[in-house]
This record gives structure tokens, sequence and C-alpha cells, in this order.
């Protein structure tokens, strides 16, 4: 699967939470159990998430991204491909293969900035922008190296 | 293979022993337990079972009460049959994740030996924690004495798994009276315990690994209600499961069970209702009224609290004079559980008996038989009378000035 896919296929977040087909009292599910998948899943997990057929009940084929009001915004440029943002989102929303960062999984992140908090590298590959800013202008206006008070110091 | 126990026909057990014997004959897969008194003995008694290699299951010590209930909703969500036992601050403890169970429709089988809630912190019997689980959405089955603990586990498990309630189950008994004494107990042999149980049959557990489920979803506005309208549906239709299997308990024990006990109501004028030890001591007292004083005297017991038998009290109380309610609970602020559930019952017929709430025997204070004679010569002045000549609500055994509530507009 192409990496655009991988970050936005066609499964995953499809519709907006709540805007599933509403059922009577009789209809709902016992025990409010949700069935991730509508086959024989035996095997699913050996598969990567953009492979699995998910039912419609599942919450990945929901996108909560209006909940959203500051997104964070990705800079391969500087990323050093340490996983942490990958460890510590609290809404696996950053996609990663082979221990490689891809990106964020827009359809499922609350903008939390966990990522961002954890991000080691300087600058940080990962910064918080308004949900309305545009990506390029962002990384357009990435900001640079910072010094270490004790090196200006010495200069 | 687990191995079997040759029973006597007759047992000596206290309510305790023959509940825990009845979780063995239904080889119970897991106990998650947190022991408290005086329901430590059921799962102590488990635990000896599983060691001795009586039961193929698992005892899970746990760090709480909380955490007991939660292993059993987990173990029971894996597919495997589950119970445990609790008692008052253990129960409430209990309470949140009681809710859990229910809205997830896991037929787990809760024995609550009914005791105390603190503060003043007290071990001995009485109904609070029972009525503090009335609307968790279990159903709640009232033994009177250690033959019924028996019998009501056996029950509970046929009536939560049956696949159209797959509900949890609460057995209760008396605190002490009940749990701690010794009587003759008809056991099944455990052939015919193991047919009438039967084996477990899991629904969507979550060790079927070409299903994945999830357990414990979010609902909001858009959700909740149709869940929780369908969870109370499953519990009304519990009905006449409970009674079907009632008969099938009949069958292979000869004893007969109902939603509603009647002890001599069929001339009664005056009745008593209540709930576990209570029952047996209100039949002998009115037995003796009959014969002593010529009282038309009554008992009617839920033994099925919830879902609350409205049809069934209503049949059972139609065509009495006076009724009196007797909750063992401290009624917080407001007229005793009993007393409101039946008058609601009976004020949807033209029937209109004089109904009054007694109090009593909190923190296992000892109600004797003379106590409940007092009431219902009470009682049958009201039928006489035709309307409450009492306070409505009375605290009864008490030491200090009397103690009662409100009075009767009906006049």
């Amino acid at each position: 699967m192409s990496l655009e896919n991988i970050l936005s296929n066609a499964q995953r977040g499809q519709r907006e939470l709540g805007a599933e087909k509403k059922v009577g009292w009789d209809e709902v599910t016992q025990g409010v159990v949700i069935n991730a998948f509508e086959y024989d899943a035996t095997n699913v997990s050996r598969e990567l998430s953009e492979d699995r057929k998910y039912s419609d009940f599942s919450s990945y084929t929901a996108t909560v991204a209006s909940w959203r009001i500051i997104k964070p915004i990705y800079n391969r440029d500087i990323c050093i491909d340490c996983q942490n943002c990958w460890v510590w989102c609290p809404d696996t929303s950053i996609i990663s293969r082979d221990k490689q960062m891809l990106g964020i999984d827009y359809d499922h992140c609350k903008g939390c900035g966990v990522c961002v908090e954890v991000c080691p590298t300087n600058p940080k590959s990962l910064l918080m922008f308004a949900e309305t800013a545009d990506g390029e202008e962002c990384l357009a206006g990435w900001p640079v190296k910072e010094k270490k008070a004790k090196e200006t110091e010495t200069e | 293979m687990a191995e079997k126990i040759e029973l006597q026909k007759v047992e000596v057990w206290d309510g305790n022993y023959a509940a825990s014997h009845a979780l063995r004959q239904a080889q119970v897969d897991v106990v998650a337990a947190y022991p408290i008194t005086p329901s430590t003995p059921i799962v102590e008694n488990y635990g000896q079972f599983v060691a001795d290699g009586y039961i193929d299951g698992e005892f899970v010590m746990v760090e709480s009460e909380h955490a007991a209930m939660s292993g059993c909703v987990g173990a029971a969500a894996s597919g495997g049959r589950v119970a445990t036992a609790t008692s008052s601050q253990g129960f409430a403890l209990m309470v949140e994740v009681l809710y859990q169970a229910s809205g997830m429709r896991l037929p787990i089988v809760l024995n609550v030996v009914n005791r105390a809630l603190a503060s003043p912190l007290n071990v001995r019997g009485d109904h609070s924690d029972m009525y503090l689980g009335r609307d968790s959405g279990w159903i709640q089955m009232d033994a009177f004495n250690a033959q019924e603990a028996y019998d009501m586990n056996l029950c509970a498990f046929r009536v939560g798994e049956h696949m159209d309630i797959r509900l949890p189950v609460m057995v209760h008994q008396d605190g002490f009276i009940t749990s701690h004494t010794a009587q003759n107990v008809n056991p099944l042999s455990d052939e015919e315990a193991y047919k009438f149980v039967g084996v477990y049959n899991p629904v969507e557990e979550m060790l079927d690994f070409s299903r994945p489920v999830t357990y414990g979803a979010q609902t909001e506005e858009d959700w909740h209600y149709e869940h929780k309208a369908r969870q109370h549906k499953a519990l009304m239709d519990a009905r006449p499961v409970i009674e079907s299997v009632f008969a099938e308990f009949q069958k292979v024990s000869g004893r007969q069970y109902k939603r509603v006990e009647t002890y001599m109501t069929e001339d009664a004028e005056v009745i008593i209702v209540a709930l576990g030890t209570t029952v047996e001591s209100a039949r002998v007292a009115a037995k003796q009224l009959r014969e002593e004083e010529g009282i038309k005297a009554g008992v009617v017991a839920p033994r099925v609290l919830r879902p609350f038998p409205f049809d069934a009290i209503r049949d059972a109380l139609q065509n009495c004079k006076a009724i009196g309610a007797m909750d063992r609970s401290s009624p917080g602020g407001a007229l005793g559980m009993l007393f409101n559930e039946v008058s609601a019952a009976m004020y949807t017929t033209s029937a209109r008996p004089v109904m009054s709430n007694y109090i009593y025997g909190l923190g296992g204070r000892d109600l004797s038989i003379n106590a409940i004679k007092d009431i219902y010569r009470e009682l049958q002045e009201n039928a006489t009378a035709g309307e409450i000549t009492t306070p409505v609500q009375q605290f009864i055994s008490l030491r200090g000035p009397k103690l009662s509530f409100f009075e009767t507009r009906r006049s």
C-alpha cells in the first residue's frame, strides 16, 4: 500500500462519530458488545490496520477530527524516528511502519499535544498549530535549532 | 475432571456451606473474591474444593471487592461461568462494577450475605446491602434459610445464563441467622445437580479470537437510553423464565418456589410482607395467632426482589384488608422500600388495603415472635377500622421514645 493510502485510507474515518445509522432499543447489541469485524478474524493480528476490513461500528471507520481545535504538524526533515510519539500517543494516532515515522492519523488525533511534548529533537519534529493552519506554511516557518544558553555566553 | 462428593440425603449445613456446595456442583470456572464477614466461608470453601480437586476452577484472590467484581466481569466476558460472594461494605465497594456487569449482560452469580452498612460499623444481618443493589440491573433472589440458599444458587445459574436473559443474579441470605446457623439441607446428588445446572454456553466471549469484541463501550445521549431500555426489558422478561426454572427445579428436588411466596393468604385479612429470615418468624406468628386469637393472619414474601414481582404481589394481596410492610433497612428519609413498592402495586388495582410500614431489626437487632404478633394485632385494628390507626411508619423494638412518622389522610 502506498504511503498516501496508509496516511488516509478509504476505510478509516469515513463517517463522523455519531453519524452511524440509529436503531431502536430492540435492535441494539446485547451488552453493548461491539464486533470489530464481521468476518472470521482469526489471523487479523497479522494484518496491518489499513489492510483490515473493520465493521461499521468499529471506531476505526469513524472520524473525530471535528473535536480538534489545534493539530500537530510533522516535520520529516528533523525527525530521528525515535518512536517516542508513537509510544506515548493516547489515541494510537501516530502512523509508523518498520520503525519509521510516517505521519498522523488526523481522523483520530484529538490534538492533545503529547507527541510534541515527548519529541526529543531540537527543534521539535512535531509542533502544534491552529486546526485551520496551512501545513506547507507551517513547515516553511518551522523554528531553527535553539542554541543552549551556555554556548551563547562563551561566544 | 473434578472428583465428586457422595452427599447424604440430609446434610447439616449452614447457609454459607450450602451456597458453596451449590457453587461446587455448578462447577464454577472462576471465583474472584475478597472475603468479608459473614460471607467469607462461601468463597473460602470454594477455594478448598478447588484445592482438593472437587472443582475444575480457579480461585482468584484480589485486593478489594471492586477488584473482585472486576475480575468476575473479566472472567465472564472471557467466557467462563463465574461467581463470588460479599456482604455490606464489600457490596458497597462493588456497586460501580455491579452496574458494569449487568450492562454488559454477564450472567455472574453473586452471593450476598446480608449485613448492615456502616456507620456505625456492624457485622450483623440487616437488608441495607440488599436494598443498595436494587437498581443495579441484577436479578435478586432471596433465600430465607440454608436450604433455600442452596436451591436459589442452583436456580440462579439457570436463570442468569438463559439465552433470553443473560443477566447477573444475586442470591441473598441473612447474615449469621442463615449464613451461620446449621440446619437440615436436602441437597441434590452431584449428578442431578450437574444435569440441572448444565454446561455453560458463553455468548460473545473475548477468548474467541475469530470474533474480536469490545466490552464496556461508551455511549452518550444518542445510544445509552436504547441500551438501558433493552437491558430493563431483559430484566422484566426474566419473570416467566424464573417461573419455568423453578418448575424444573421442583421436578428434580420436590421443592416448590414462586416469585412471591405466600403463607395462609387464602382467607387472610391481615398480611405481613417481609424478606429474609423474618418471613419464617412471621409464618410462626401467623399460625399461632390464628390458633390463639382467631386473627386471620398471612405472610407474603418476594422470593425474587428484582425484577420486582409487581404482578404476583397484586395477586397475592388482592383480597386482604390490612398490610404491614416490614423493611429491615434504614429508610434514609423515606418510607421503606417494601412499603413504597407494594403500595404502588396495590394502587394500580381497585383494592385499597390499609398500608403501614414497620422498620425493624437494623444491625441485627432481634425480632421476636411476640413483636410480630403485636404488628398483626395492629393490622387487625387497621382492618377493623378501615384506616391506619397508627402512624404510617413506625420503628419497632427500638429503645427510647416511640419513633414514628406521618398520620393517615385516608378518612
